[in-house]
């Protein structure tokens, strides 16, 4: 898959993710699961997404088919115009190295790396990576990227895991709950990091939370339910992160 | 992949206790296959350029007597290519400040001090002077056992006569690489020696002046030496000829080879265990490795890893563990090669030994290991690398459980909660069970069947020297001799009884098939030489037809009842047909027995007898040396008991070697193989021992729930392991079953329980190491961490 980099168009805001009549049933057994009902959704260039909803409403489950982690049921989803249902194992792979940075629920950093070692890992294969050392001041960590994964608070484990998926100048970035373990002041430090890279690069971001408050800083509000898009909600102006509270 | 490579060594530095102990079972697998194959091609290299250089012949034929000239017509059989002639004779020695028998063979070197073939080495001093009737080269093991230099003499009986002889010089030859006494067991450096006498003296002193009594032929090249030896049968017949045979069937080369059969068949075997017990720790190691880091698989691919390079990643794990363990296994191996090759340059006197590793033995030995090593991992690498990122990133479903077959065959009642935890933990997995038990089951395998040969030894020995010959000294005639002889010995001071026997060459025909061996005359009730039925029970001899050994008989096709062609190779030299009466059980060597009397009589001969098995009285035993010394008719006299402590004497730092490299290599897979799974469980189950803690159980019960298992897998593997080992045991036995000894599989309970100590011992060696660590579970830590 030859995707090239995001160029502005004249018309109008670009699409860069689109999803048709996307599901996705995980299989137990004889239990079906179904996670996504049908999703059809745009994501524009540039714009940064927040998702809401309530718990098991498909949003991870949504997150990962876009970052290419999962594939889905039933439907489609294009990034750039090129079909990611449709994609073999080496052209995601190729997908998720150049263009996708991810921040996951629960951190994923790998326990026998130091936090610029987990950084590392990923700008060592990134096509026009930040310095792992720059990455890791974004987050406001400079001073502990010799400290393992065990030696980090939750909320300094989710900082590495921001710095490690904006280290690579992705062309999206999907975040998981990126503030779930963090109290307002450290959260908003990440928020801001988000959104300056997202201002500053024209990084198409999601973010999923389980924060109304955090919602405030998004061009626009996707809410999920039972695995169907509800409400899209579109902001007018965007906060500041350090003006939202929770 | 820098960042990578940090993972890479810090999860080996943390798994490094298990990656240890499979570096030692590779190392050791790798060892035993170095050590064995080095020794075996450095002996082979050794043997063929010695034979090479010194000129080893490729046909031996002895005989009576025949003028000269007969070499010549020898030279137009075709094949033949070189010819030499020779006198040999047997005599008896008398060394200073050594009261017992010696026996030599004593072999003519052309007069020029050169023989065409079957050259000397002459190690110190120097050849002969053929003017001087009394110099002697002697063979260098007899040298070294007796401390003897150039310049030394010793006494011996040459033809009847008594002589002084002067040692010039110590020499080697490939005709005797190993040296022992036809009918021996294994060599007797101390009585037994090879000496060489000018042709002129030696023929002078045999009456053998332009007349030879042995020949020695190489065959000219694509000759095949049945058709030599044809030609020589033929040829010799009229001279006495005793029945020529090649290369396979001389006695130093023979045992040479086998040897060498012998250590290429273990060489077959123990690697391949060491290396199958290898690749299912690693497999077992790296797949619970992955399954941990699932999820790490998973944000690695999510990043764009692909799976190539996330596969590459744990193949390199096995690669360093595999590598580490050939470098120590061949380094070990040469080590271990060489001293074995020291061992075996006491039995073979080789002039130098030639140690060479062939790159191509190291790079088998690796590449082998390697493969193993990464068909045992590679695919749970390769499933863990095929899961979708999402999926993978999810925890692992818990385990499931089942009522084990003992709590639905209604014991549940009886057992406690954490007897109930160990048996459904087995059961859950009986897959990896099962491969714990077998892996544990082979490291007493692995003992018993390197500790096997001396139990088998054992039980030989006591066959042939308790059972079936009882005598305290055999002595043998120059030429048949009359039963006077035989009271001759009786009157002898100290003789306590004697038993006169017959001993006459001869070739043994069954259909197409044919042994080269000697047919034994023995007495009525004879109680000196028994024969030994299937059983291991004493039988008389039949007073007609023959018996044969076990070996033979099925060697030849042939069953009782049947009519035997025997072909005697002396005297007149008929050829009879008799019935063959039965088989008897025999562990060394192949013959015929008959009655004496009904063999001399075969014969025609009256009653000849070849020699005396004599009973002794201890007190009187250096006087009837010396008196034995002193009869001319007197060939040469064997004392059993020295023989069986020779036999351990020259056996015992070959067998205290392979019993000590056993143990080591058996303790090493036990250890290997219960460290490695209990860590695993330990790891597994750490959250569960750590809950059972805060529930309020008891370091001891936890405990009891850990180690019982191990315990319990320990003790069930010890039963197969023995099955396992005796099955090797069979299987080695059959391999190197020949000829000259059929290896009996007689394993001692020393043995068992020696393969099922070292097995406890390592077991609750790595129970204690991982008792310590269960001891100083952090309760607090275990619980926090998601697994
Ligand atoms: N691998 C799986 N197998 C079976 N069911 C799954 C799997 N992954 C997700 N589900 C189910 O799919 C549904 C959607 O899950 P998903 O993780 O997308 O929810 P979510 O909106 O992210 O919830 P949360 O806010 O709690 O993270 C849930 O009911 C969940 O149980
Ligand atoms: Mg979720």
């Amino acid at each position: 898959m030859d995707i090239t980099r995001l160029q502005n168009d004249s018309s109008g805001p670009r699409i860069v993710f689109r999803t048709r009549c996307l599901t996705k049933v995980y299989e137990m057994g004889a239990l079906k699961v179904h996670a996504l009902r049908g999703i059809d959704l745009e994501f524009y260039a540039g714009e940064l997404v927040v998702l809401l909803g309530p718990s098991g409403s498909g949003k991870s489950t949504l997150l990962n088919i876009l970052g290419g982690l999962d594939t889905a049921s039933g439907g489609q989803v294009t990034y750039l115009g090129k079909d990611l249902t449709r994609a073999g194992d080496r052209e995601l792979t190729e997908y998720r190295r150049y263009h996708v940075g991810f921040v996951f629920q629960f951190y994923n950093l790998i326990p026998s790396l130091t936090a610029i070692e987990n950084v590392a890992v990923v700008t060592e294969i990134a096509n026009k990576p930040m310095k792992p050392e720059d990455a890791l001041a974004v987050v406001g960590l400079a001073d502990r990227q010799d400290h393992f994964p065990s030696q980090l608070s939750g909320g300094e484990q989710q900082r590495v895991a921001i710095a490690r998926a904006i280290s690579k100048n992705p062309d999206v970035l999907l975040c998981d709950e990126p503030t779930g373990a963090l109290d307002s002041a450290t959260g908003v430090v990440v928020l801001e990091a988000l959104e300056r890279v997202n201002r500053e690069l024209g990084t198409t971001t999601v973010i999923i939370t389980h924060n109304v408050d955090i919602a405030g800083m998004a061009d626009r509000v996707v809410h999920l339910s039972n695995g169907l898009v509800t409400t899209i909600h579109k902001n007018t102006s965007r906060k500041s992160p350090a003006d939202l509270h929770w | 992949m820098k960042a990578l490579d940090h993972k890479l060594w810090r999860d080996l530095w943390k798994m490094k206790g298990q990656a240890l102990a499979i570096c030692l079972v590779i190392a050791s697998g790798v060892c035993t296959y170095v050590m064995l194959i080095s020794t075996m091609q450095s002996l082979n290299v050794t043997r063929d350029m010695f034979y090479g250089d010194y000129g080893f012949s490729d046909v031996f034929a002895p005989l009576k007597r025949a003028p000269e000239n007969v070499a010549r017509r020898v030279t137009e059989i075709p094949g033949v290519s070189q010819v030499e002639t020779r006198v040999v004779a047997n005599v008896k020695l008398d060394v200073r400040g050594f009261p017992e028998p010696v026996n030599a063979r004593l072999q003519s070197i052309p007069d020029d001090g050169k023989p065409v073939l079957n050259r000397l080495f002459i190690r110190r001093g120097r050849s002969v002077d053929p003017a001087k009737d009394n110099e002697v080269i002697v063979s260098e093991a007899f040298a070294d056992a007796h401390r003897f230099s150039p310049g030394d003499s010793l006494g011996a009986v040459i033809n009847g006569r008594w002589k002084t002889l002067v040692i010039v010089g110590i020499a080697l030859s490939p005709e005797f690489v190993l040296q022992t006494r036809p009918g021996a067991i294994s060599p007797d450096y101390k009585r037994y020696a090879i000496l060489w006498m000018g042709r002129t003296p030696l023929g002078t002193a045999y009456n053998m002046k332009g007349a030879f009594n042995d020949l020695v032929v190489t065959l000219s090249p694509g000759a095949r030496a049945e058709d030599v030896i044809s030609g020589l049968d033929n040829l010799l017949e009229r001279y006495g000829g005793l029945g020529a045979y090649s290369r396979e069937n001389q006695i130093s080369h023979r045992f040479l080879t086998e040897e060498f059969k012998q250590l290429q068949r273990s060489a077959q075997i123990f690697p391949v265990i060491f290396i199958a017990v290898a690749g299912f720790l690693l497999n077992v190691v790296i797949s619970r490795t992955v399954s941990t880091q699932r999820d790490q698989i998973a944000a690695l691919k999510a990043f764009g890893y692909d799976n190539l390079s996330i596969g590459i990643h744990y193949v390199k794990m096995v690669l360093l563990i595999v590598l580490i363990g050939v470098a120590i296994g061949i380094g070990a191996g040469i080590w271990l090669g060489r001293g074995l090759g020291r061992i075996y340059m006491e039995f073979y006197r080789f002039p130098y030994l030639m140690y060479e590793l062939k790159p191509s033995v190291a790079i088998t030995a690796g590449m082998i290991s390697i493969f193993s090593a990464l068909a045992g991992t590679l695919f749970s690498v390769r499933a863990a690398s095929l899961l979708p990122p999402a999926e993978a990133m999810r925890p692992e479903p818990p385990a499931r459980f089942r009522r084990t077959v003992l709590e639905h065959i209604g014991l549940g009642r009886v057992l406690s909660q954490p007897t109930r935890i160990i048996l459904r933990n087995m059961e859950r997995r009986p897959v990896k069970t099962m491969l714990t038990v077998t892996g544990i089951s082979l490291s007493s395998a692995v003992m018993i069947a390197g500790m096997f040969s001396k139990d088998a030894v054992d039980f030989m020995v006591d066959v042939q020297f308790r059972l079936h010959h009882r005598e305290d000294m055999s002595v043998t005639f120059v030429d048949p001799a009359s039963k006077k002889a035989l009271y001759e010995l009786k009157r002898m001071r100290g003789v306590v009884y004697a038993e006169p026997f017959r001993s006459v060459p001869c070739r043994l025909r069954f259909g197409h098939r044919s042994y080269r061996t000697s047919v034994e005359g023995i007495e009525q009730g004879s109680r000196l030489y028994r024969l030994l039925d299937m059983s291991l029970q004493a039988i008389d001899v039949p007073r007609s037809g023959i018996i044969l050994t076990d070996y033979l008989g099925s060697m030849l096709g042939i069953r009782g009842g049947d009519m035997l062609t025997v072909e005697v190779l002396e005297g007149n030299r008929p050829e009879i047909r008799v019935p063959v009466a039965g088989l008897v059980k025999q562990y060394i060597g192949l013959m015929g027995f008959m009655d004496l009397s009904e063999l001399n009589k075969v014969m025609k001969e009256g009653n000849a007898i070849s020699g005396a098995y004599l009973s002794v009285d201890e007190k009187y035993r250096p006087e009837i040396y010396r008196r034995l010394v002193e009869m001319p008719r007197v060939a040469g006299a064997v004392v059993r008991k020295d023989e069986i402590r020779n036999f351990y004497e020259t056996q015992a730092e070959a067998l205290l070697f392979f019993t000590f490299v056993a143990s080591v290599l058996g303790g090493i897979i036990a250890f290997g193989v219960v460290y490695n799974s209990a860590r695993i469980s330990l790891a597994e189950r750490s959250r569960e021992l750590a809950s059972l803690r805060v529930l309020g159980y008891t370091r001891g019960e936890i405990s009891y729930i850990f180690l019982g298992e191990l315990a319990c897998l320990t003790l069930v593997s010890i039963p197969p392991g023995f099955v396992i080992g005796k099955g090797i045991c069979i299987y080695v036995a059959k391999a190197l079953e020949s000829d000259l000894f059929r290896i009996p599989v007689i394993i001692g309970n020393g043995t068992y329980a020696l393969a099922a100590a070292v097995v406890l011992v390592s077991a609750c060696l790595s129970g204690l190491i991982v008792r310590h660590r269960l001891d100083h579970l952090d309760l607090v830590a275990v619980l926090k961490t998601k697994e």
